[in-house]
């Protein structure tokens, strides 16, 4: 890695090898299944191999250069950063629950499929280009120059901190769940391994690290997610290329749910384990239209919103390279929400459907009970079968399970081989890692750069700057894995919140800071404060987790933004309004950064 | 105003335009489509119903094809004012 300009353009090749690698990896786990090594060890291999590789490249990136560790030398190639940036984004929430909220949710969790892939519109539109101009290393350092003045960084800090942090707790909960499972250790284990795997790829190199692990950890996870799905499509016989052609399968849905008279069942209650649920809500049916596009314009600011996705296109070489990695990453997260319900269509099909062989509902409870499937996963509790009425079969409302294992659980109830499960979780593992890579750098960098080198010592040399910037990321990582093994919130509400909070604070300071050369730093201030603050009051008095009080037209705590969002807004325009337009220096600044070519605004290695 | 005054405005109210053309076929596609699952629910496109197929695919497609095509044209207003950096 020493010859950058070799190495940059043998990306391919070296990512095509890598591929290569892997596909023979994998090959070779299903020999060793026939030739009858156990499924636990496959399991074990498929989480260590590639945490080792993810490792190894992080070990090989390794810098202390101020320019390299926080934005990749500015060299990262657009359909690279795109990978990168794709995987950055997809979450282990993105990878083990999607489908499964689809599952259980049907047309009304799809506003989360739209939400999380329609803000990279506003990111290529609105943000992306302009903040590469600006030629910032964070976010937040944007917010200090743009308005002047260390209170505006800060506040832009204490967001970032809030959302991100909300945010990778969730991510090191999905690895340490993943690790526990292959590795056979306990959950509380699990979340330090997983920590100990996140810090590795990150520490040495940064962003540097962090950019080419996270483009091995795209290619991982992308084929763990569509090789079962084509898998199960084709063997199955739903058709060949299962995006298209699961048409019929939602029609068919519909008619079962009304054949089995889903609408009509009492809800069974007693006895069902904490997290499981039995289908309730139609697949396709539309869900409430307020409550669709509340939670779409949530998601989609959020994205627009989130540092540890915004510094990512910090990397690119160019203004123009920045706008073309984004519509590159959002082509890379489509290979995966355009199949994620697909997936959900067809699991669902198989459970339901009595015509096929993996229909379970209808069949003898007893019969259900001896499938290997139910069994695995009741055993840790995570699936279950109540005969409510006692009548000895399977109804849609004796079958309970928790939406993460759709996707886990899917090669088994298709009779796929181990060694698909295994590759399923070393995906799973993958998009969990480089999302919480991403998030801790994002936390740790606007800490050591914003708060450390502009506010507390400008003159820290370069080595304590580095410095201060790993230790701080080891202490936020561990401070994430420590919270993580307490496990206060679910995966997917976590998330949401993440959104919220990013989107009530920040979206509005960073757009009109951009848009609105007549923006100030009192009216950021107070859009920043009055926005996160309204969003976390609503937050505190509507979620169940603390007042729990009912929700005002319907806006719950998955979408508390939509009061943040125009409160920042509002506060920001009137306050700038009020106050004195900023100086010359400052509108020469915005004008500046309209104009893709030219030097940045803050010097290369500031 | 001297002419690279001029130039940088004509860049900016072209890039403007065109921000707005993008956003508002996102608009349309994130929320006005969405609106109306339930009407577009009763037309069928490839066996899909359409209001369930436009949440699952058809936004989605729209929102990748819509930011090539922004790369692209944004490109070509910064080429034609100048703006492009050099590569």
């Amino acid at each position: 890695m020493k010859e950058k300009g070799t190495f940059i353009e043998n990306l391919p090749k070296i990512y095509g090898i890598y591929t290569g690698g892997f596909l023979v990896f994998v090959a070779l786990m299903a020999f060793l299944e026939k030739l009858g090594v156990s499924a636990d060890t496959i399991g074990i291999l498929f989480v260590a191999f590639t945490v080792f590789i993810y490792a190894g490249i992080g070990w090989l990136s390794r810098t202390m250069q101020v320019d390299a560790y926080y934005v990749a030398g500015r060299q990262v190639p657009p359909v690279f950063n795109g990978m990168a940036t794709a995987a950055d984004w997809m979450s282990g929430a993105s990878f083990v629950a999607m489908a499964g909220g689809i599952y259980f949710g049907g047309h009304g969790y799809l506003a989360f499929v739209v939400g999380w892939t329609g803000g990279y519109v506003l990111v290529a539109a609105l943000m992306a280009p302009y903040l590469r101009k600006f030629g910032c290393y964070t976010v937040p350092d944007f917010i200090g120059t743009r308005y002047g003045g260390n209170l505006a960084r800060i506040l832009g800090v204490v967001v970032l901190v809030v959302a991100s942090f909300t945010y990778v707790t969730a991510q090191i909960n999905a690895t340490g769940t993943i690790a526990s499972r292959a590795l056979q250790i306990p959950f509380e284990v699990g979340v330090w391994f997983g920590l100990l795997g996140i810090l590795l790829c990150s520490m040495l190199g940064g962003m540097r690290a962090v950019t080419w692990t996270q483009v091995a950890q795209y290619i991982v996870l992308i084929i763990a997610y569509l090789v079962p799905v084509f898998w199960m499509s084709n063997k199955q016989g739903f058709g060949i290329v299962p995006q298209f052609v699961y048409g019929d399968a939602v029609a068919r849905i519909g008619e079962l749910e009304t054949m089995y008279m889903m609408a009509d069942l009492p809800s069974v209650t007693e006895g069902v384990k904490g997290g499981l649920k039995s289908l309730t809500v139609s697949h396709a049916a539309a869900g409430d239209p307020w409550q669709f596009v509340t939670l779409v314009l949530c998601m989609m600011a959020g994205t627009a919103s989130l540092p540890h996705i915004l510094m990512r296109y910090f990397t690119t070489p160019s203004v123009r390279a920045a706008r073309n990695s984004v519509a590159w990453s959002l082509f890379f997260i489509f290979l995966l929400y355009f199949t994620a319900p697909a997936l959900a269509t067809f699991t669902k099909l198989q459970v339901l459907d009595p015509n096929l062989a993996t229909g379970i509902i209808g069949k003898s409870i007893a019969e259900v009970n001896a499938l290997e499937w139910i069994q695995k996963w009741s055993n840790v509790g995570f699936a279950q079968i109540i005969d409510a009425n006692g009548d000895g079969i399977l109804q849609l409302n004796e079958f309970f399970m928790r939406g993460d294992i759709v996707v886990l659980a899917t090669p088994e109830i298709a009779g796929l081989p181990y060694v698909i499960s295994g590759l399923v979780a070393a995906g799973g593992m993958a998009a969990a890692m480089s999302t919480a890579d991403g998030l801790l750098l994002a936390i740790a960098n606007a800490l050591s750069h914003d708060l450390y080198y502009k506010i507390i010592d400008p003159k820290a040399e370069t080595r304590t700057r580095l410095l201060v910037a790993r230790i701080l990321l080891l202490a936020i990582g561990a401070a994430g894995a420590f919270v993580a093994s307490l496990k206060l919130t679910s995966i997917l509400g976590a998330v949401a919140w993440a959104f919220d909070f990013a989107c009530s604070g920040l979206f509005f300071p960073i757009v009109l800071g951009i848009w609105w050369k007549r923006a100030n730093r009192p009216g950021a201030i107070a859009g920043m404060v009055l926005g996160f603050a309204a969003g976390t009051a609503y937050l505190y008095y509507v979620a169940p987790a603390f007042l729990g009080n009912e929700p005002w037209i319907g806006i719950d705590h998955l979408r508390f933004g939509i009061i943040g969002m125009p409160v920042s807004l509002v506060a920001m325009v009137v306050v700038s309004l009020m106050t004195a337009e900023p100086d010359e220096e400052t509108q020469r600044m915005v004008d500046e950064i309209r104009i893709p070519k030219g030097e940045t605004i803050i010097g290369s290695t500031h | 105003m001297s002419a690279d005054s001029s130039q940088k405005e004509g860049h900016w109210a072209k890039t403007k335009s065109l921000m707005i053309k993008t956003l508002t076929i996102w608009f349309i596609f994130s929320f006005l489509v969405h609106w109306f699952a339930g009407a577009l629910n009763g037309v069928s496109v490839f066996g899909f119903p359409l209001g369930y197929y436009m949440a699952a695919q058809g936004s989605l497609v729209v929102f990748v094809v819509l930011i090539f095509w922004f790369v692209r044209a944004q490109h070509k207003i910064d080429t034609e004012f100048g703006m492009a950096e050099d590569e």
